[in-house]
């Protein structure tokens, strides 16, 4: 009413400005709420580890670093019935249509993050070899990035929780797919 | 045995030295190393193995190797019996279209190995039941391990 | 039942495609299976979806480089893979390794060893069905890797091997953890018995499938427990030694019936004779350096060098061909799980699909090691 909420922005601001409450009425933000608390709690991943940041990942399901009692309850096998892809492990050319695929069969809305060091950037194999993809990235669209070589099972705990988080500043408003323009590079 | 027990052993087998090229060698390795000419691969491996004195049963690394201007194979080969090792190696000059005789009808093990072979170097093998690329797409252009292999694309070199 | 109905249902066998990404195949494996029903007809394995091009590497990278890829080949014998680089880069260069040295990689790879057959041993009942051995394999494990942090700094990939001996000494508490792992672990294996070994649907399940001869075994080049199952005495340790198993005495495992309960029974009654070695090591430590003095540039003399060592799996080999520069000419792993998939095609026709798996299991793949 007489309260200008719009704060000065700089021309030259390089990310993209949300506003509180992601702009929306009382009615909205509160189906916000309830709708992010249950997608955050209670999301599946999928058995998808290739190499040794898969045994850190079993390390963290195991029975002293226990990831369901965050809501990560059970490891589906197959990608139609899960919400969330770990990437743990190296990608190499001939596996990068198989991520591909398996990404595209999940049903929205989906999450990623990339384990260890060779899912972010290659890792170990960055120089000198001819078949690491140098990052699973330049593949699919990624939440967290988790570094490590490979990260301690507290450390993709803390990746785990702060994609948490990031799906709670999510809203109905501004929906955005990350798959969107992925392919043309944006 | 030793080294030179096999070595007169092996010699032993040749009835005419001068067309049948073997050369031991020693020097620079911990066996003995037999160097043999492509033509003659097939029957010696058949010896060494049926042979009860040597009874080489087991071969336990099969590499390929690009010597600058030779391709070839090295074979490591070991007896459960007598508990002795030996090397054997094969070159070829031609690096268009090299070929070189199988033997994974003398051990099973050689067949998983000479298709590994083929997919780095190119080198083919005769009889071989099912050679096709191992680790590579089907698409793949061109022997990775060869020392002439140039990748812009994907090798960042440092 | 009328058999003239039956007769007309012709069956013809067809492809179906276990494909990389599965839960029960250990990595990322592809095998195309031609079934006829249920059973099996021919299985072909399509690998290459883990292949870092590791050997292409090594051709640029120094010695010292070189052990810290190695660990992530067989990410469950680390230690023992590092152990195979070093040894082979120290008998090239002829150098002297202090006796505390030998001492301490030996303990190290045994509880290595250790640890690698109980992380089997959780995953191979889940793959059969029994999910609780999981959660059982996985906290002795946890022990183990405590030990491993504090002295070696990491859990999983450990380069604690330099080309000369270790990085850095034992830490003062190494001795008395790994007595009170010791202490605790030989409660717990009896329990792995009650669980799984001696429980009546786990044996009709394994025993009397893929079954390996001993010819075949020595034929296809299986080599560590697959070997030992099959009658084939093919133990490094015993044949060709290195480091300190000269100085223990342990038995070497054989059973000849060459079926998947034999090779799952010579992994447990491994498990006892690893936790003998390191009990007749852990006291008596010599004293000494932790290492051997190297240049810092390491040039192997020209020549052709090979070491084995026995890695979870079974056999290792290490080949390096040098020409006296500081990068090796060409190096070549001859690893025991490239061998150990060749003779899958052999035991597993004529079986179904839920025998393929449990064989599958007892062969203990880890698929970055067959890729390299």
């Amino acid at each position: 009413m007489g309260v200008n909420n719009t704060s000065e922005i700089p021309a030259d601001f390089p990310g993209k400005v949300i506003p509180g409450g992601n702009g929306a009425n009382i009615l909205v933000t509160s189906l916000d709420d309830i709708i992010n608390w249950g997608r955050a709690n209670s999301l599946w991943s999928l058995y998808f580890g290739t190499s040794c940041c898969a045994i850190e990942m079993m390390q963290t399901g195991a029975a002293r670093h226990d990831y369901s009692r965050f809501g990560f309850e059970v490891a589906r096998p197959s990608p139609r019935q899960a919400d969330l892809i770990i990437i743990a492990g190296t990608i190499v050319n001939k596996m990068a249509p198989v991520l591909r695929r398996l990404y595209d069969q999940m049903a929205e809305p989906k999450y990623v993050i990339a384990m260890g060091a060779c899912a972010i950037s290659g890792g170990p194999f960055y120089y000198n070899s001819y078949s690491v993809v140098k990052g699973a990235d330049h593949v699919i669209p990624v939440d967290v990035y988790v570094p490590g070589c490979p990260p301690r099972p507290e450390a993709l705990l803390e990746g785990m929780l702060m994609l948490q988080a990031k799906i709670k500043t999510e809203s109905m408003n501004n929906k955005v797919f990350p798959i969107d323009g992925f392919d043309e590079g944006l | 045995m030793t080294n030179e027990a096999l070595q007169n052993l092996i010699s032993s087998w040749i009835p005419d030295p001068i067309a049948i090229e073997l050369e031991f060698t020693e020097e620079k390795s911990q066996f003995l190393n037999i160097t043999v000419q492509p033509e003659q691969l097939h029957q010696l491996m058949t010896q060494l193995k049926s042979n009860p004195d040597t009874n080489f049963d087991y071969l336990f690394c099969l590499t390929g190797m690009d010597w600058g201007k030779e391709l070839g194979v090295v074979y490591h080969l070991e007896s459960t019996t007598h508990r002795h090792q030996i090397v054997v190696k094969v070159k070829t000059e031609d690096r268009e279209n090299p070929t070189l005789d199988t033997v994974c009808k003398i051990w099973y093990t050689a067949e998983f190995h000479e298709r590994e072979v083929f997919d780095f170097f190119g080198i083919k093998f005769n009889n071989h039941p099912n050679l096709k690329r191992l680790f590579l797409t089907e698409e793949w252009d061109g022997f990775p391990l060869r020392k002439d292999y140039v990748d812009e694309i994907n090798m960042v070199i440092k | 039942m009328d058999t003239t109905i039956t007769n007309n249902f012709k069956s013809e066998e067809y492809q179906i495609n276990m494909g990389p990404q599965h839960p029960a195949t250990h990595g990322v494996l592809r095998l195309l299976l031609t079934i006829d029903g249920e059973i099996i007809k021919r299985v072909e394995p399509d690998l290459g979806y883990i292949h870092r091009s590791i050997e292409k590497m090594c051709e640029r990278d120094s010695y010292q480089q070189i052990v810290h890829l190695t660990d992530r080949m067989d990410y469950l014998s680390s230690h023992i893979n590092n152990e195979a680089v070093c040894l082979t880069v120290e008998n090239a260069l002829q150098l002297e390794i202090p006796e505390r040295v030998k001492v301490i990689r030996t303990i190290i790879a045994e509880l290595t060893r250790i640890a690698s057959h109980t992380l089997w041993w959780g995953v191979m009942g889940m793959d059969v069905g029994a999910l609780t051995t999981y959660f059982y394999g996985f906290r002795d494990r946890e022990m183990i890797n405590d030990i491993f942090e504090e002295t070696c700094g990491a859990r999983l990939t450990m380069n604690y091997n330099i080309p000369g001996g270790l990085m850095f000494d034992i830490h003062p508490n190494f001795v008395k953890r790994t007595k009170e792992f010791i202490a605790h672990f030989k409660t717990k294996l009896p329990e792995y018995d009650l669980l799984l070994s001696n429980n009546i649907i786990f044996r009709k399940r394994m025993e009397g499938i893929g079954i390996l001869t001993k010819e075949d075994a020595i034929s296809f080049g299986a080599s560590g427990p697959v070997g030992r199952a099959s009658g084939y005495s093919c133990d490094v340790r015993k044949h060709h030694s290195y480091s300190a198993y000269d100085k223990v005495t342990f038995n070497e495992i054989l059973k000849t019936e060459g079926d998947t309960y034999a090779r799952y029974q010579v992994r447990i009654l491994e498990m006892w004779e690893s936790l003998s070695i390191i009990e007749q090591l852990i006291d008596n430590i010599p004293e000494g350096e932790f290492f051997a003095k190297t240049n810092t540039v390491i040039k192997l003399p020209e020549g052709e060098y090979y070491q084995k060592v026995e890695t979870a799996r079974g056999e290792l080999g290490v080949y390096i061909v040098s020409t006296g520069t500081k990068n090796p000419y060409r190096m070549k792993f001859r690893s025991p799980g490239f061998s150990n998939l060749s003779l899958l095609n052999h035991i597993a026709v004529g079986g179904k699909i839920g025998d393929l798996v449990a064989t599958m299991a007892t062969l203990d793949l880890v698929i970055p090691d067959i890729d390299r």
